[in-house]
């Protein structure tokens, strides 16, 4: 017939292939795409996040039905919830024990990502995509976090909303806009609703299908860093590579249950987890004219607090004394016509970080480090992706980081003391160094030589 | 790598401990009755009595006490008091207003006190309650006529005080002077006694080669111990029933939690195999 598609498929399939791509795509994105065979441990926490993802939607789905996004009955509608609704606790420990798991994995895969280098070339636009979704990730859970009104969702958002009011100028005004009130209120609790059911989800989801459309064009890297596609077989297919179908559904198969071992003795033995998936203070209705003697954000944003509360005024000098000791560096050691404008913007920087209130460098300090890993891929000038080919004293650089991370995540949970402010502004500055001096140190070193297929022993 | 990691782990665990252990008045282990049928039902009927006159708990349903084994009727008849029904919210009968204006606080709202008052990685909010109810003691200077040791300036009298009993607070300080010019820091001990009527006497000696730390330690005397015994049995079953009313399914999530791990524990040994099938002739 004119105008149809010929297509190998016969029947209902060939009749839905003549219109639509189904085979096409099922072949390109699952059982004819080729995925590194020697997948570790590591490669489970992909396919995990996607699970959690599912799980959060659906389990959003259904509390959505007996939420009352209202100041007068948010509180009381979520132990309606935990209480009269069937299954409403398992749903709502689902969700709420969820939002923490999906950062643990999410986490994890960005670790994976960090060791073997899986943001290098040509996976800058896989990698960016991911710090977009963990972007993402964060305005979900933090716009999430006042939905059930405790004194930890009231005290949360009033804290960090203020924080906009730090920017110059626009601050004061924009906080307000944000809020939609003077104080953290109804109005608030209303877009924040709207935040975490529509808008962010939305653009999640587009930014997860872009993430993994993207490493679907370019393959996944893999333990050893190895191009796969560079050794291949008579049939064009990778000697390293393995259909994703179904070798690595069967071994996700495995994975997945093995986490939700862990997520369902979380849900049914220990929801709380001793207060740090859900806040015991957080079981006291939000009282705008009490204000908790200790405010400390879920877990998960810990690290970024840390790094905020370290900005004081006093550490803006040390900052602005490493942002001149980085455009002498940069003078002595760049040509063309950066040597003049990137010192200039350094000492500009550092005039700024003396100039304006050290809340707003806080500010910048707890932002930017999230978008720092933006530019992670143009920052690494390692001859290697893996770490495992890397200078030994590399792989301390980045245990040091992760214990870094980790201890500062720990200083965040808890009240401020002069010890553990000290002990965050070394973290910060380690956690800015890592990043500002990797294209110093990332080079530096004996390089391993890089096998040309990658190590794979058979199970 | 490993080893960095671990000491770094150990550094900020060894300064959180030092940092936990300023501070809070340290709490009595609540006995654990969360199963005791007869203990929440006692539980229950002193949470009625006492508390919910001023309190309330908004998110319980008087029917959901059919869950601690008590029948509809057992529930009308000695639960129910000024005509509520037996689906009804445990409403307390003073307003939020009159509550401040006569306390000077709003009585808070109970439903889920037990999980609110817990802290992370310490005592739970069943400890405090349990501790909280036993540790008040007469003293005239307040307005109330008593005072807490968990909760200083608490705004609740002691309505239990009949149950309880009279009793005798000693509270010994040992603390140390400023050094002053010329002389090195002496010690001092301050024994401070709140008599059943809440009459204090105070006594303060100085000690000489005292060798040791500052210390505070409350020690009750009960004249009447039986009763004071009963008592404490008593708020151990009431600190049961409000630890089940913070989560009424926390047993039955425990036991669905044992069958749910195990059908994943089979779940997870198939899937393994089966991907070790898949798997078998990769080389």
């Amino acid at each position: 017939m004119a105008g149809e598609k010929s297509v190998e498929t016969t029947g209902l399939l060939g009749w839905i292939d003549r219109r639509f791509p189904l085979t096409s795509t099922y072949k390109a994105h699952l059982s004819e795409y080729y995925a590194p065979k020697n997948f570790n441990f590591w490669y489970f926490f992909g396919a995990l996040s996607l699970l959690v993802l599912v799980l959060q939607i659906v389990t959003g789905i259904f509390l959505v039905m007996h939420y009352k996004p209202d100041a007068q009955f948010a509180f009381q509608s979520v132990e309606y919830i935990m209480r009269e609704v069937p299954g409403g606790w398992f749903i709502r420990y689902m969700h709420s024990t969820g939002a923490s798991m999906f950062f643990v994995v999410v986490y994890l895969h960005m670790t994976r990502a960090l060791i073997y280098g899986s943001y290098r070339k040509p996976r800058e636009l896989v990698w960016i995509f991911g710090v977009g979704i963990f972007l993402c990730l964060m305005a979900e859970a933090f716009f999430g976090y006042l939905l059930p009104w405790g004194q930890m969702s009231f005290w949360g958002a009033q804290v960090i909303v203020n924080l906009f009011s730090a920017i110059p100028f626009i601050g004061p005004e924009l906080s307000l806009w944000i809020r939609g009130d003077y104080v953290v209120s109804d109005a608030t609790l209303n877009r924040f609703f709207a935040f975490h059911v529509i808008a962010i989800p939305l653009v999640l989801l587009g930014l997860v299908a872009a993430h993994v459309i993207a490493l679907h064009e370019v393959g996944s890297n893999n333990p050893d860093g190895v191009d796969i596609k560079a050794q291949k077989d008579k049939y064009g297919r990778p000697l390293d590579g393995i259909p994703f179908h179904p070798y690595y559904t069967v071994h996700d198969i495995m994975g997945f249950v093995g986490f939700l071992i862990i997520f369902m003795a979380i849900i049914f033995f220990a929801p709380e987890m001793g207060g740090y998936f859900l806040e015991y203070n957080n079981f006291v209705p939000a009282n705008p004219l009490v204000t908790p003697l200790h405010i400390a954000p879920v877990w998960y944003f810990t690290p970024f607090y840390s790094m905020l509360r370290a900005t004081t005024d006093d550490f803006t000098w040390v900052l602005a004394g490493s942002a001149v000791l980085a455009a002498i560096m940069v003078f002595l050691r760049v040509k063309g016509l950066m040597k003049l404008i990137a010192p200039v913007a350094l000492i500009a920087v550092a005039v700024l970080l003396r100039v304006i209130d050290a809340k707003f460098w806080g500010v910048i300090a707890m932002g930017g480090s999230v978008v720092l890993l933006f530019f992670l891929p143009w920052l690494d000038y390692s001859p290697v992706k893996s770490i495992r080919y890397r200078p030994g004293w590399h792989k301390t650089l980045y245990g040091i980081f992760f214990a870094n991370f980790i201890v500062l995540g720990y200083l965040g949970t808890q009240a401020p003391t002069d010890i553990f402010n000290l002990m965050s502004q070394v973290g910060t500055l380690i956690y800015l160094a890592f990043f500002f001096l990797m294209p110093v140190w990332s080079r530096l070193g004996t390089f391993k030589p890089v096998p040309d297929r990658v190590t794979f022993q058979a199970h | 790598m490993i080893k960095k990691l671990l000491c770094a782990l150990a550094l900020v665990i060894t300064c959180s401990g030092a940092h936990a252990a300023g501070g809070e008045f340290p709490l009595d282990k609540a006995p654990n009755r969360i199963s005791d049928l007869a203990a929440l039902q006692n539980g229950a009927k002193l949470f009625v009595n006492y508390c919910l006159n001023c309190h309330s708990a908004s998110a319980v349903r008087y029917n959901t006490l059919k869950d601690i084994g008590l029948t509809d009727q057992q529930i009308r008849d000695s639960l129910l008091f000024t005509g509520e029904k037996v689906g009804d919210l445990m409403m307390g009968s003073v307003s939020a207003k009159d509550g401040k204006v006569w306390l000077g606080a709003t009585p808070p709202d109970l439903s889920v006190m037990a999980r609110a008052k817990s802290i992370n990685a310490g005592p739970s909010g069943s400890d405090y309650i349990y501790t909280y109810l036993r540790t008040y003691y007469r003293d005239t200077s307040k307005a109330t006529g008593w005072d807490n040791l968990a909760f200083p300036n608490s705004a609740m009298p002691h309505v239990l005080w009949d149950r309880q009993g009279p009793r005798e607070l000693t509270t010994t300080t040992v603390h140390q002077l400023p050094a002053q010019a010329g002389k090195p820091a002496g010690w001092e001990r301050i024994v401070t006694t709140f008599d059943a009527a809440g009459y204090v006497t105070s006594n303060v000696e100085p000690l000489s080669n005292y060798r040791g730390k500052e210390s505070v330690d409350h020690k009750f005397k009960a004249l009447e111990p039986q009763r004071t015994a009963a008592y404490d049995s008593d708020i151990a079953d009431l600190t049961a029933f409000m630890t089940w009313m913070s989560e009424p399914i926390q047993q039955k999530r425990k036991q669905i939690g044992v069958w749910v791990l195990l059908f994943l524990g089979v779940f997870f040994v198939i899937a393994w195999r089966l991907n070790a099938s898949f798997w078998k002739h990769v080389k």
